[in-house]
Order: structure tokens, then sequence, then C-alpha cells
């Protein structure tokens, strides 16, 4: 791609002069570096790669440090991302890193849409910078960068070929980040084996039109050695952050019964080469290939999805303004309408909840109405017994008395024959 | 719908340096991961893409503003020197003309553009002179902001936007005029304004101190910000440096573009009767003074201060507004602004 620097082509105008002395503007990249070291850098590293397939690990070996990682589990029922970010240091450079890890990826039964979790992420960072960049009061300078600079896609060593989980997924992430494709645990695989399995995944990528980083090879102090590594990707490394003691020096391996793999022996793994095309030499490279690259096709399809033009359909540039305008005038239509829609909705439901609310009290007052019936009703019932039980006891009475003034009459009558009798008898 | 997951404590202090802070022993080759390599890539790519710098020298006419340009940059770079000199008249208005040059030194790549305006200052009636300029320097941030807002946008925005302007202020000695304190006034809001004395050859030491003084002073007591500003000094060492600089604005300068033998070498200056004036020599002239900051210490922080305050200003005012009050940016008082409203 062509680079716009200003003095490869004249522009019009522009003359080259020579100077008679040494003005000391030289320094300028030197001021330039200076900022950038006050201000700090920032990189974003997204890993793709199954589960256990080392990907923690080798940023552990990669940047010398220990990340807190911790295992995930084989059961996820959807990928996830896991982001995380580290404070380093190194000399004067102040770095902040930060690493995405895919958790679960490749688990599930169905893999059909795996790759979206990964793609919504990176959109998502491209969104909420596309977001700050639209701001009016912005703040670029200090802003965190989180787009994802650089892609690891972590290869299984099965030495045939991609799976098609693979493909599909870098086939959707090609046209969003930069793809570095590794193989991993490349201890696994025989010399003769890897250099099969490399060729068979380049022109497996070629064939299915994915494009991954290519080391840039404008700049003439670094052509030569990326050339000479874009023979050598996919890189196989190894990961460890163990040390074994090998000679006399401790190094980075890993143990086995018939040997030690060492991760910084170029004849074992291609681990140095990844650092150094990653860190050393192509850092800027990947920042900077993001930023005109990948983010300015998300913001074209972003703003273009949003109904934004540079021309309108006569050819006429539309200004910014102007479609703000427009969008401005719809989206408070839209905010208007949503608000006569909910007052209507709240009236209704008011309505609703009124009618509810008489319809109970109608019902409770029926219910108090029949409970006073009833209540009288057994009053009445009641008096009725209690009458009736009066009047028993009154006529219990009246023949009790009866009774007794019987009783009181056949007494007195009784005595009085016994006396006639008695009388009689003397005679 | 999966999303990513992460945790609150997403910075962790600085997880062990990479240099030799593992627990306990000595700093191992191994610990190198080579995350300062980055600043050689840094570099290599500002080598490869070029710097560019636009000045607008500011100043009545006659008092070497054209000049001083040859001897900052060593090389004919102004107007006048390109153009047929001696044979200009004084325009009848103020005209706004800028010429672009590719310098190159030690592999570093410039475009220069220097951006004269002849015909500041000359009239008879002066009432106004800053307006083009201000619309000058508004129009190059609205190409800027035109160009950032397309859709479709180049890979690197050409930045025409003016970076420094250079007012010289002619040596009378006594204070500044109100010309020089309404243009500053004006123009201090919008572009970084270096003031300097011009043709400071005909002040004495004591003269020229008390100008200065007495220069400082008016720019304070009507709020003038002038470079570097102090609401824009980053951190206590930043102000400690522009504090020194501060003390010495405006720069008593000299401009020649012509060398002379003295003491054994060439040096540029100015042949008098009386003697040498040597250009570069701060017991002389405060010239390498104005060099110095300007290119070969604080370059970086003026581009810098353009883009990311006077810009933005620019773009928060321009996004806010619609169209019709775009002119009174340009310094149209608000009368005239009113009568084309109604």
């Amino acid at each position: 791609m062509a680079s716009s620097d200003v003095a490869r082509q004249p522009d019009k105008g522009v003359r080259p002069l020579s100077l008679a002395g040494h003005v000391g503007f030289d320094s300028l990249p030197d001021q330039l570096v200076n900022k950038s070291i006050y201000q700090g850098f920032c990189f974003n590293i997204l890993c793709i790669g199954e589960t256990g397939i080392g990907k923690s690990t080798l940023m552990d070996t990669l940047f010398n440090t220990n990340f807190e990682n911790f295992e995930s589990s084989h059961f996820e029922p959807q990928v996830k991302l896991r982001a995380q970010t580290y404070d380093l240091q190194e000399s004067n450079v102040r770095l902040r890193l930060t690493v995405v890890n895919t958790v679960g990826f490749g688990d599930q039964m169905n893999k059909q849409e795996s790759y979206q979790p990964v793609v919504d992420y990176i959109d998502r960072q491209f969104e909420s910078y596309l977001q700050e960049e639209l701001k009016i009061k912005r703040s670029l300078h200090n802003y965190h960068d989180s787009r994802v600079h650089a892609c690891l896609y972590f290869i299984s060593p099965s030495g045939h070929s991609l799976k098609s989980l693979d493909l599909v997924t870098m086939k959707k992430l090609d046209s969003k980040v930069n793809i570095i494709p590794v193989i991993a645990k490349a201890d696994t695989i025989s010399k003769s084996e890897l250099h099969k399995f490399k060729i068979k995944i380049m022109s497996e990528l070629v064939s299915n039109g994915v494009q991954i980083y290519q080391f840039p090879l404008d700049d003439e102090t670094v052509a030569k050695v990326n050339t000479t590594m874009n023979g050598h990707l996919p890189f196989a490394v190894v990961g460890s952050t163990e040390e074994v003691c090998v000679g006399n020096k401790m190094v980075k391996a890993r143990q086995y019964p018939w040997g030690v793999v060492q991760v910084e022996n170029e004849n074992h793994c291609d681990f140095v080469k990844l650092r150094e095309m990653l860190i050393c030499v192509n850092m800027e490279d990947l920042r900077e290939q993001t930023h005109t690259r990948h983010y300015e096709l998300y913001r074209r399809c972003k703003l273009e999805e949003m109904g934004f033009k540079d021309t309108d359909p006569e050819c006429k540039p539309v200004s910014l303004q102007q479609t703000y305008e427009a969008k401005r005038q719809e989206f408070l239509v839209e905010l208007q309408r949503r608000e006569d829609e909910m007052r209507q909705m709240f009236v209704q439901r008011v309505k609703e909840k009124e009618a509810e609310l008489k319809e109970a009290e109608r019902e409770l007052q029926s219910r108090f109405e029949q409970l006073k019936r009833l209540h009288a009703d057994e009053k009445a019932t009641l008096e009725e017994k209690k009458r009736l039980l009066d009047e028993d006891q009154s006529s219990f009475s009246k023949r009790r008395a009866a009774a007794q003034l019987l009783q009181a009459q056949s007494l007195t009558a009784n005595g009085k024959k016994d006396k006639d009798r008695k009388n009689s008898g003397f005679m | 719908m999966s999303e990513a997951v992460v945790p609150d404590n997403m910075m962790s202090p600085a997880v062990g340096g990479l240099y030799g802070e593992k627990a306990g022993g000595p700093v191992v080759d191994f610990s190198y991961v080579g995350i300062d390599a980055i600043l050689e890539q840094m570099r290599r790519k500002a080598m490869k893409q070029g710097f560019e710098l636009n000045i607008m020298v500011v100043g009545q006419s006659g008092l070497g503003k054209s000049t001083l340009m040859n001897t900052l940059f060593k090389s004919k770079v102004s107007r006048k020197s390109v153009l047929a000199t001696g044979q200009e008249k004084i325009p009848k208005t103020i005209e706004i003309k800028s010429i672009s040059h590719d310098i190159e030194e030690k592999g570093v790549r410039m475009k220069l553009t220097v951006i004269d305006t002849p015909g500041f200052g000359d009239q008879i009636n002066n009432e106004n002179c800053w307006q083009p300029i201000m619309k000058f320097i508004n129009d190059q941030y609205e190409a800027y902001l035109q160009e950032e807002i397309n859709i479709n946008r180049k890979k690197r925005i050409p930045d025409s936007r003016v970076h420094c302007c250079i007012y010289f202020i002619p040596p009378t000695g006594h204070s500044l005029r109100p010309l020089d304190v309404e243009f500053m006034r004006r123009l201090s809001k919008v572009v970084n304004i270096v003031p300097v004395i011009a043709k400071a050859d005909t002040l004495t030491l004591e003269e020229r101190d008390f100008f200065k003084k007495k220069i400082r002073e008016d720019l304070r007591a009507n709020g003038i910000d002038v470079y570097p500003q102090k609401e824009f000094d980053e951190d206590t060492e930043d102000r400690m440096i522009n504090e020194k600089i501060r003390e010495m604005i405006p720069f008593a300068v000299v401009g020649s573009d012509q060398e002379y033998q003295v003491n054994g070498r060439r040096l540029l200056g100015r042949k008098t009767k009386w003697g040498t004036i040597e250009v570069e020599n701060i017991a002389h002239c405060e010239f390498a003074y104005l060099r110095d900051l300007l290119i070969r210490t604080h370059m970086q922080n003026i581009k810098d201060i353009t883009s990311s305050i006077h810009y933005e200003m620019y773009r928060v005012r321009r996004l806010n507004e619609n169209n019709t009050v775009v002119a009174h940016a340009n310094g149209i008082p608000e009368h005239h602004l009113a009568a084309h409203e109604m």
C-alpha cells in the first residue's frame, strides 16, 4: 500500500531545498519518541485457541511474567472472552498490555456460533473508539486504546491440516484484525512433519482466501528479516515457564524423559522468531495497521450503515452536519412518539387498575351485605328459638304450678277424708 | 449471547519489572523481552513518514521577517527569496501567501511551509487587520476537520494547520502598540504565538531589557497567553523549563543570511562600521534561543498543542454551532452578524 509520505512524489509548489548549515530539526524524531515515552504505550493481544492448547503459557513465556491464570473447564456452554490488563515496564518504556483469551473455544458440541463472541468483542472495541472519536469534547490522546492489535490463532498440532472451525473463524476475522497463526505445542510434531504441516496450512489459507498478517516489507532496515520470517509462517511454538538446567545455564524448557525441549533454542521451536516479530520488530506496525486499515474499514462501514454519506445522490458533498441535523430530527421525533406511546400506555394501565379496584370494592361490598344478611338471619332464628324456649318455660312453670295446686288440693282432700273416717268410726 | 468477561481489577500494578526485579537474583539475560524496541520502531516510522511544520510570520513590512526565516532554516525559504526581490510594492490589503519547501537533515525529512502576511499593519487604517489572518487559520482548521469527518478519509490527513505564529514587534523601546495588543490578544486564543523583537540590534542591552519587561507587563495586563502557555505545562519539570523561557520572551532577534569572517571563523552576521553583529552569539542577540525553542526542543510540543488543544477547541465550537455563527469565530463583531441573520 503506497504510503503517503510527503516527499516521495514532489507536490505541486513544494520545492526541495538544501540547507546551508545545521538547523537542528533532526532532533524531531527524538522529541517525538520522548513524548511517546512520557505517554506510555499500549498493546492488545487476542489469543484464540481451544481450551488447554497453551495460550496462557505462551503469553507468560512471551512476556516473562506470570499473568494471573487459571485453568478453565471444558464444559463452558458458550465461548466467552476474558480480558486482563497489565502494566509492564522495561528500561524506560511503559507498556499497558491487555491479553484477551477465549474461554471454551472449540469445546461445544455445536461450534457454528463459536466465532461470534470474538467478532463481537473486536467490534465492541472499535465501536468505543469510534464513539470517542465522534464525541464533541473528546480526549483522544488520553484514551486507553483497547482495540485488538494482534490476534494469535493457535492451531492444534494434528500434523494434517486446518480444522474447519479454524478456517471459518479466521475467515471471519481476517478483515477485522491482524491474524498471526501459530502452531501450538509444537514439540509433538517431528521436524519433517512440521515442514509438511506448515506448507499444508499456508496453502489452505491461501486457497480459502484468508488474509493473514504479513510482516511489512517497505522499510529497508527490516525488509530482509521480515521476508525471511514471512516464509516461516505459521510459527511453531512451545511455551514454558519452568526452568531446566541445561549445561550450566537455567533455560526455559520442557523436560521429558527423552530429552529437554528448550523454548529459546531456534532449532527446537520458533518461539524466538515469534517474539522477535511480534514485539521487537513489528509492534508499531501492528498498531498502525489496526488503526489505518481495520479501524478505518469498520468506521466506514458503520458510518455508511448509520446513513452518513460523503456525497448525496446529486454528488454534492453532504456535510456531516446536515446529516447530523436530519438524524437528530428523526431521533427527536422518535423520542416524542415513544413518549406519547408510553403516556398512553400509562393512562390505560391506570384505567385498568382503577377498574380492578372498583370491582374489588364492589365485591367486598356485596360480601359485606351478604354477611350482614346472614347475621340477621341467624339472629332471627336465635330469637325464635329463645321465644320458643321462653314459651316452654312459662308453660312448664304453669303446669308445675297447676300440678302443685292439684297436689295441695289432693292432700287436703285426703286429710279431710281421713278425718271423716276417723270421726265416723266413733259413733 | 456471551460477552467478554472483564474483571474489576483490570489494572494490576506493574507485574514485576522485566529487568531484574524478579525475586532475589541478579539480572539474567533471558528476562529481556524486547518491549523497548518499540522506540526504535517508532523512530523508523517517523523518519519514513517525514514531518510537517507550518509557520506563519506576522509583522509590518521591513521588520526582517523573511530574513529571519532564512536564518532560522539556513536556506532561502521565504517568499521574498523565491520571487523577484526588491520589486515588490506594499499590497493594498493584507494578503496571505504560503510557500512550501522540502528540507532534509540527517535523514529527517520535513515539509516546511512559511506563511507570509504582507500588508499587515501597513495601511493607514488598520482596524480589523487580524481578520484575514484569523480567517486563514480557521480555514486550515476547517479543512482538517472536513477531511477528518469524511467517511473515506486519507491514511494521513495533510496537516496545513498553522502550528506557530511569529509576531514581530518593532523595536520602539517603549511598549506594545495598540495594534500589537489587539492582534496578539485575539490570535493567542487560536494559535501559538511567539512574539519576537525584530531588528534588535538597534537597542542597547539596557534598552532591550527594559523593553522586554514592559512588553511582558503589557502582555500580562491584557491577559495574552503566548507560547509556552502556562496552563499547558504538563509536569513540574516542564514548568521549570518553560518558566525559564517565559522569563526571556520576547526574544530579541537579529536575522542575517550573509556570512562574514569573524576571528577566523565564518559566521552569519551583520557587518556595520562599528562592528559585526553575530547572529548566533547569545551575547549579541537571542536568535539562538529562538531557534532552540522553535526547532530543537519544542517543535513537537508546539505541534501537539496545536492539534490537541487549539484544533480541538475549534472543533468543539464548530460542531456545537450552526453555519451562520461560524463567521463570529473569524473576529467579525457581533452587530454585523445580527444584521446578516435578520
